[in-house]
């Protein structure tokens, strides 16, 4: 009973945040000439499969996000730890073509691996030389962008396609697909069990202690004996290698080739980096919130088919959710603080 | 020899051309810095301004309507950005990180919802920046193409930056503006309105961001298109950090920045691959970080 007492009071900032955005969100619309009811309205006929598969990447990103978030550290680099993860696998997917299952495996941990090492530079940055996470994860996006572009524009560029992109992987490398018109893959249930052990691991094991420890108050933690420079480049480095194995699964069980810009255009690092702020970068609240703007960006493609409102509503409702979040946190510690006044 | 035959015309003539978005935002994260207010919002306020530029322009039909939109939309985001931030309390990363990603969806939403297009927007009807010649130095070889034939905004901005300088450290206000920022408990028994003085703060950045995007938009290039603002708010965050918050070196640190973006600029003409170039002010600003490390570590 005090356990659901405690679910709905968790649940309360972020519904809360929500309605305000919606509301700001619809007044918006009709200052732009639309219906807000009539582009609401069509944005909750969502398809079920759709939102399952935009899902994934989501709430992949949101925990890669919410690894470091709550050991403290800043992650706005998901983008290019995706980015580079997901060229790793297509390099090693199209390597070893004949290899089955066990390319597969090696595919994904080589986007893991490098996804991560991308990642923990930005650590080595700031404990080695004092360079903010927070400025360096962002800058180091730009030139992993770059150089993924580059590449599938050059060396790894299929002749054939006259597009950017790699040849396409064989197909005993690509991810089981399960109906849904193709769009239930392999890759969806890896990054559910992905949050499953990440949710694990952060209540349940040491390691998960000294992180939660050190994002509640770094010094205390390390009064109590972390290496907070140990400690900050594993938790980067995780928080990178789940965003590379993002990459793969999006490479391997949807697209079957590296394509380029494929991965950022849809904003799914920042989308799930949001995720991670609406759900105090808690795993299983990012599954939840995950799927949640999951169904308001396939709502946003719904309400575009049937109403003239262009789809990046999602974008701004998304935002505005954020803002309102930022807000009501501060909102939940001042009342904690007076009440521990009184 | 070859080397040393970058240097010309084409080089010094896009410096300025190229520092002025980012000094421009980079001053208005020096004021907010200075105010106490870590402000990583400039990347979408100067975005804002970007899109505000040219939908003043193409509704105004002049380039100083343009600007004006600009300064608004800045300012209007700023608004928004110092209510969350600084009337609501909330975390100043937070709402700087959604500030941004709101000004990336919401100019994505207008371009479509006014111009009907996607990607980019270009029109004939689009009027840009003129440029000025100055008399006496328009002529000089070298110093001619370096300071002569800019946007008003880009002379704009250099003013700006001895006005910000005299401003903090000879003004009354950057007195308090300062008082504020080291301590706001003191500023606040002396009766100054820190809150206030905060989100003055946070508006003047966000006007001096909007006409950052007006340099880009309208300056640069007579066109919109998504995200053109491209990292350079966020290059400006670490010329705030890189210059101390003191307005010569900041703009040291963003003719530096402006440079290595020219410099790529300069390098894509001699048939380099532009993902190349395109990456080089942003390894360059990295690896500015970690020579001259942050006296302020906040990550």
């Amino acid at each position: 009973m005090s356990a659901l007492r405690e679910l709905l009071g968790d649940l309360r900032g972020p519904l809360l945040a929500v309605g305000a955005a919606v509301l700001v969100g619809g007044a918006f619309v009709l200052a732009t000439g639309h219906n807000p009811l009539l582009a609401y309205g069509a944005m909750l006929t969502g398809d079920l499969f759709a939102t399952l598969s935009r899902a994934a990447p989501i709430v992949g990103m949101g925990v890669a996000t919410a690894i470091a978030f709550r050991a403290g550290f800043f992650n706005l680099g998901g983008e290019g730890q995706l980015v580079l993860g997901g060229l790793a696998a297509a390099t090693v997917a199209l390597a070893l073509p004949e290899g089955g299952l066990f390319t597969v495996v090696l595919s994904i941990g080589a986007a893991a691996v490098v996804g991560g090492l991308w990642a923990a530079s930005a650590a080595f940055f700031e404990f080695r030389f004092r360079v903010p996470l927070l400025v360096s994860t962002l800058l180091l996006n730009y030139p992993a962008r770059l150089l993924a572009s580059y590449l599938v524009n050059h060396q790894l560029r299929d002749v054939d396609s006259g597009l950017p992109q790699t040849e396409r992987i064989a197909d005993g490398v690509q991810l089981a697909r399960w109906g849904g018109s193709g769009r239930l893959h392999a890759g969806i249930l890896l990054v559910l069990i992905v949050v499953l052990v990440v949710a694990f691991a952060i209540a349940r094991t040491r390691a998960g202690y000294r992180l939660r420890m050190t994002g509640l108050n770094r010094r205390f933690a390390q009064a109590g004996g972390v290496d907070l420079r140990r400690l900050g480049t594993s938790v980067m480095f995780t928080s990178g290698a789940v965003a590379g194995l993002v990459g793969a699964v999006q490479v391997l069980g949807v697209h079957h080739r590296f394509i380029d810009n494929s991965l950022t255009q849809p904003l799914w690092a920042w989308t799930g980096l949001m995720v991670a702020l609406l759900s105090g970068s808690r795993p299983l609240g990012v599954l939840l919130a995950g799927l949640f703007f999951a169904a308001v960006q396939t709502g946003g493609f719904a309400m575009e088919r049937v109403t003239e409102v262009p789809r990046e509503l999602s974008r701004v409702l998304q935002a505005l959710i954020i803002l309102f979040v930022a807000a009501k946190d501060r909102f939940r510690l001042a009342l904690a603080r007076t009440r521990r006044a009184d | 020899m070859e080397l040393l035959g970058i240097f010309d015309a084409t080089l010094t003539g896009s410096l300025l051309r190229f520092a002025t978005p980012i000094l421009l935002a980079a001053l208005g994260g020096l004021i907010c810095e200075r105010a106490g207010v870590f402000n990583i919002g400039l990347e979408g306020l100067m975005l804002a301004g970007a899109f505000g530029a040219v939908v003043g322009s193409y509704f105004g039909g002049s380039a100083l309507a343009g600007v004006a939109a600009a300064v608004l939309s800045g300012v209007a985001l700023a608004a928004l950005l110092a209510l969350f931030a600084v009337r609501l309390r909330g975390n100043e990363i937070v709402v700087g990180i959604a500030i941004n990603l709101l000004a990336s969806g919401l100019t994505v939403y207008l371009l479509r919802s006014i111009f009907g297009v996607k990607g980019a927007f270009q029109d004939p009807a689009l009027v840009g920046l003129s440029t000025l010649r100055l008399p006496g130095i328009d002529g000089l070889p070298l110093l001619g193409p370096l300071l002569s034939g800019h946007t008003s905004v880009v002379y704009v901005a250099l003013l700006l930056t001895v006005g910000v300088q005299v401003l903090l450290f000879r003004h009354v206000i950057g007195l308090r503006l300062r008082g504020v920022g080291e301590h706001a408990e003191a500023a606040m028994t002396l009766g100054v309105d820190v809150g206030r003085l905060r989100t003055a703060a946070i508006l003047v950045s966000g006007a001096l961001c909007g006409l950052a995007g007006a340099q880009l938009s309208l300056g640069n290039v007579t066109l919109f298109v998504e995200n053109m603002s491209a990292g350079r708010g966020w290059i400006a965050v670490v010329a705030v950090m890189f210059g101390r918050a003191h307005p010569l070196g900041v703009f040291a640190a963003c003719l530096l920045f402006g440079l290595t973006e020219s410099l790529g600029f300069r390098l894509q003409g001699l048939q380099l691959p532009s993902q190349l170039t395109e990456s080089l002010p942003y390894v360059v600003t990295l690896a500015s970080l970690f020579v001259f490390r942050s006296r302020t570590s906040r990550g």
